[in-house]
């Protein structure tokens, strides 16, 4: 099943990732190749007595090339020297997942044929306004240094970074090649450094603006597609607050023979997408832009919307909605059949509007939708989508005290009728542990499971009690776990089930929890997969943070916010782990000799800490 | 007498309701007062354990309004619960009505316009407060500019951006005319009012080809060649 990229889960890298190259000589490392290196190391110092070196590496070179994996080809990289020469020769997509970790000049140097980049910047707790602006994540040095050891670029994936236009410019001059352009949750840049992407990248076939902020420059992009037929197959621009030329628009989309996907902003009426729908049957994934009307539609000559729909058997992905007429809702039946992921997210849908059309939904497998539909809505959904794998649902009101139309009873249905369900991020009010203990026996695939109770510190509201065993049976029930945040009244003895429990835990978010340091000692003291640990507003102090102090190069990042921690403690640990960068946030009106720390942000690198950083970051 | 209505609490007059309905104040944006007081007034820190009002959820009850002596703590919790900014974003546009900037929720602190330069590839964007005058607005326009390189664009006319003294002459000579568009949507000539009143009434700049500011008024003109 094909996915749209932003409908995976966040932790869509599910692997364990070792360090890029640490050399483990230099820092402790709890990874499995060292037991590879030892046996196999010792065959490969003996053929090379017998064979010459450079048909060995050939050998090795043909070989390595089929490795796409990179946990596997970090692992063979540390088999020994050949290997890792060969193995940085073969690798032709590197994966980094902070891109203070390292520098540009390190990977350059590193991987010489690389065609394909994923990085990413900004913590993810600076999506929630908890860092100020101007943090980092520059894009600039990477694509500068790459624009001179990487001519031959294909794609490049960003999230979370900082993207000017120069540097769009500089990627469009750079690389004649270049194929795909992904970028998640940036910002920097505006609708002029699309143009130039989309005027000089002649061979582009993904363009794709997700959640991003991109500024209306009045520039029109989409004219600036060179005029012949294009290699287009993606292409989303949901996120553009600008409106678009359509007439230039359907053009594109009319020399775009291999366009699959097709995601539209809010300035694209119904009219126009069922103009655009009739001539692109070929879609599988469709945004629908705004799915309503400027002025009054002339009933006479209303389009039928359903028959363009009708017209579209390919799709199977649909979102988008994002100023949704209700009544035009019904348009979609056509297609309901089909889908296998459907995005209502941006859509106050009730559920009287809602339950006709996800009955016809059977093969549903990927739902976003905001509580709007009420717990009556997701008993359709239970009922219905018996394939369902991930699911999120947002909030209409997203205020602490807001009236909550999703609850419990929500969740305990989907937990019925959804047993296949491996992802699901739930907003809502009030809550029950019986509720999320049904769910951790019913949905025993759960790799994903995030639950944010609004109101803080709320407990279980129909017993009173903490939240504790609710979350303990998750992490005791849900073997395949690698992703949690947790919510609500929490002690102690939930971070004691975590530790426990939490084998693959892989990311953990905790949020106005726990009573004590001994929380948090449980979590680095247990969960031996942790890797991005986000914490904020918790009484958690030095002493905990101390307790981690074997694992944290083990880890791609540490984020507390609003803890107990102190000043002195954070300079210790940065003293004694050199290769960990401990950086310290403050607010504008801090002064030095505060000895409190309000943000924590601390991750491993291996060329010490960056020379960006503002003045509200302190690097011990 | 209807003692209710005398009643003191904390909230906007009728405010009973206004935390029920969907946010109209549009949300994301800054937190009305009404919605404010309605957090759980007693939990300023972790430390103390958590009394929540709404232990046996009482769901109708406004239970802000127990206690009204009780200054509201933490009235403000930032990126709490964790919607992202940018869904809360598409939710207030939705909510308003109408494209709104995500710069211009500021309000007096920033000031963002628009510049453009004809024969540039892209626009600027300025935020004129941080400029005391047209002098510095000028120079730092200079600077931006000039980072263009001469690509193939396809511009007419292109100039050579790169030479950033080359640009400042430009500015000052007449070939370039740089005029902006007030709130009432008039193109006027930069440099005609007080600096702090541009500041307020400018809401995007064009500099302009001379041969194009035909248009605008001869004496402004002539006004502004005169101007050092």
């Amino acid at each position: 099943m094909t996915q749209d990229r932003s409908e995976m889960s966040e932790d869509d890298d599910d692997q364990q990732s070792s360090p890029l190259d640490l050399p483990s000589t230099a820092i402790a490392s709890s990874s499995t190749p060292n037991k590879s290196r030892n046996c196999i190391s010792s065959s490969v110092t003996l053929k090379s007595q017998t064979f010459p070196d450079h048909v060995l590496e050939n050998v090795l070179e043909n070989v390595l090339q089929f490795l796409d994996s990179r946990c596997d080809r970090n692992a063979a990289s540390l088999v020994c020297k050949s290997w890792w020469r060969v193995e940085a020769l073969t690798r032709s997509e590197v994966f980094i997942g902070n891109c203070y970790a390292l520098s540009p000049a390190r990977l350059t140097q590193r991987f010489k044929r690389v065609r394909s980049l994923v990085l990413k910047g900004k913590p993810r707790f600076a999506d929630f306004n908890l860092m100020p602006p101007d943090w980092g994540a520059n894009f600039a040095p990477w694509v500068s240094t790459m624009a001179k050891a990487y001519p031959w670029l294909e794609k490049v994936d960003l999230k979370r970074m900082f993207v000017t236009d120069d540097d769009l410019a500089l990627l469009a001059d750079s690389f004649p090649g270049f194929k795909e352009l992904i970028l998640v949750c940036c910002e920097g840049f505006g609708t002029s450094g699309i143009a130039i992407v989309t005027n000089k990248c002649r061979k582009l076939k993904v363009l794709d603006l997700i959640e991003s902020e991109v500024t209306d420059d009045e520039v029109d992009w989409i004219s600036c597609f060179p005029e012949d037929v294009t290699c287009l197959e993606s292409l989303a621009f949901d996120c553009v607050e600008a409106p678009i030329n359509f007439k230039a628009l359907e053009g594109l989309v009319a020399r775009s023979p291999f366009l699959k996907k097709l995601r539209l902003n809010r300035f694209v009426s119904l009219v126009e997408l069922h103009r655009l729908l009739l001539g692109a049957p070929q879609l599988t994934s469709l945004g629908t832009g705004s799915f309503s009307h400027d002025e009054e539609p002339r009933s006479e000559q209303e389009p039928d919307y359903a028959a363009a729909f009708r017209a579209c058997k390919s799709v199977v992905c649909l979102s988008g909605f994002r100023e949704l007429m209700p009544e035009y809702l019904p348009a979609i039946f056509p297609v309901c059949a089909n889908l296998t992921s459907l995005n209502f997210s941006y859509a106050n849908i009730s559920p009287d509007m809602f339950k006709p059309i996800i009955l016809n939904c059977h093969k549903l497998q990927v739902f976003w939708a905001l509580d709007s539909i009420c717990d009556e809505g997701l008993q359709a959904v239970a009922a219905t989508c018996k394939e369902l794998r991930e699911l999120r649902i947002f909030p209409f009101d997203p205020r602490e005290d807001s009236e909550g139309p999703v609850s419990e009873l929500g969740l305990q249905a989907i937990s019925e009728g959804c047993r296949k369900l491996e992802s699901i991020l739930y907003f809502c009010q009030r809550m029950t542990n019986a509720a999320v203990i049904a769910m951790s026996e019913n949905c025993p695939e759960l790799t994903v499971f995030r639950l944010c109770i609004m109101g803080r510190h709320r407990p279980d509201h129909v017993t009173g009690k903490p939240m504790d065993e609710g979350f303990g049976a998750i992490v005791k029930n849900c073997k395949k776990l690698t992703r949690l945040a947790v919510s609500g009244l929490l002690t102690d003895q939930a971070f004691r089930y975590m530790g426990e429990y939490g084998k693959l835990v892989r990311t953990l978010s905790v949020a106005f929890a726990g009573d004590s340091d001994m929380a948090l000692r449980h979590v680095l003291e247990g969960c031996p997969r942790l890797q991005k640990l986000e914490i904020r507003d918790s009484p958690f102090g030095d002493v905990a943070l101390r307790s981690g102090m074997h694992r944290y190069y083990n880890m791609r990042f540490v984020w507390m916010s609003a803890c107990s921690l102190s000043k002195g403690c954070c300079k210790d640990i940065a003293r004694v782990m050199p290769n960990l960068v401990v950086e310290v946030i403050g607010s504008d009106d801090d002064d030095d000799n505060r000895d409190y720390v309000e943000t924590l942000y601390m991750y491993r690198s291996l060329d010490g800490p960056r020379n960006d950083a503002p003045k509200f970051v302190t690097i011990l | 007498m209807n003692l209710k209505e005398t009643e003191l609490c904390l909230g906007l007059p009728g405010g009973a309701e206004t935390v029920e309905c969907p946010s109209k104040s549009g949300v994301g944006n800054k937190r009305g007062f009404s919605e404010t007081v309605g957090l759980k007034l007693n939990l300023q820190s972790n430390k103390q354990g958590p009394v929540d009002l709404n232990v046996n959820g009482a769901p109708k009850e406004k239970t802000f309004l127990k206690d009204p002596s009780k200054p509201p703590a933490k009235a403000q919790v930032v990126g709490w619960p964790p919607v992202r900014n940018y869904r809360k974003n598409v939710m207030a546009n939705q909510k308003s009505g109408e494209a709104e900037e995500a710069m211009s929720s500021g309000g007096g602190t920033v000031a963002f316009v628009k510049v453009s330069m004809d024969g540039a590839p892209y626009l600027r964007k300025v935020d004129l407060k941080m400029y005391k005058s047209y002098k510095d607005l000028s120079d730092a326009l200079a600077k931006m500019f000039s980072s263009f390189t001469m690509g193939s664009y396809g511009a007419q006319g292109m100039i050579d951006f790169m030479n950033e003294s080359k640009v400042m002459d430009l500015l000052n000579s007449s070939e370039y005319v740089p005029s902006y568009e007030d709130k009432d949507g008039d193109w006027m000539l930069v440099g005609d009012v007080p600096w702090p009143m541009f500041v307020e009434s400018c809401k995007r700049m064009r500099i302009m080809k001379g041969s194009e500011a035909i248009g605008l008024a001869p004496r402004a003109m002539e006004k502004f060649k005169n101007r050092s």
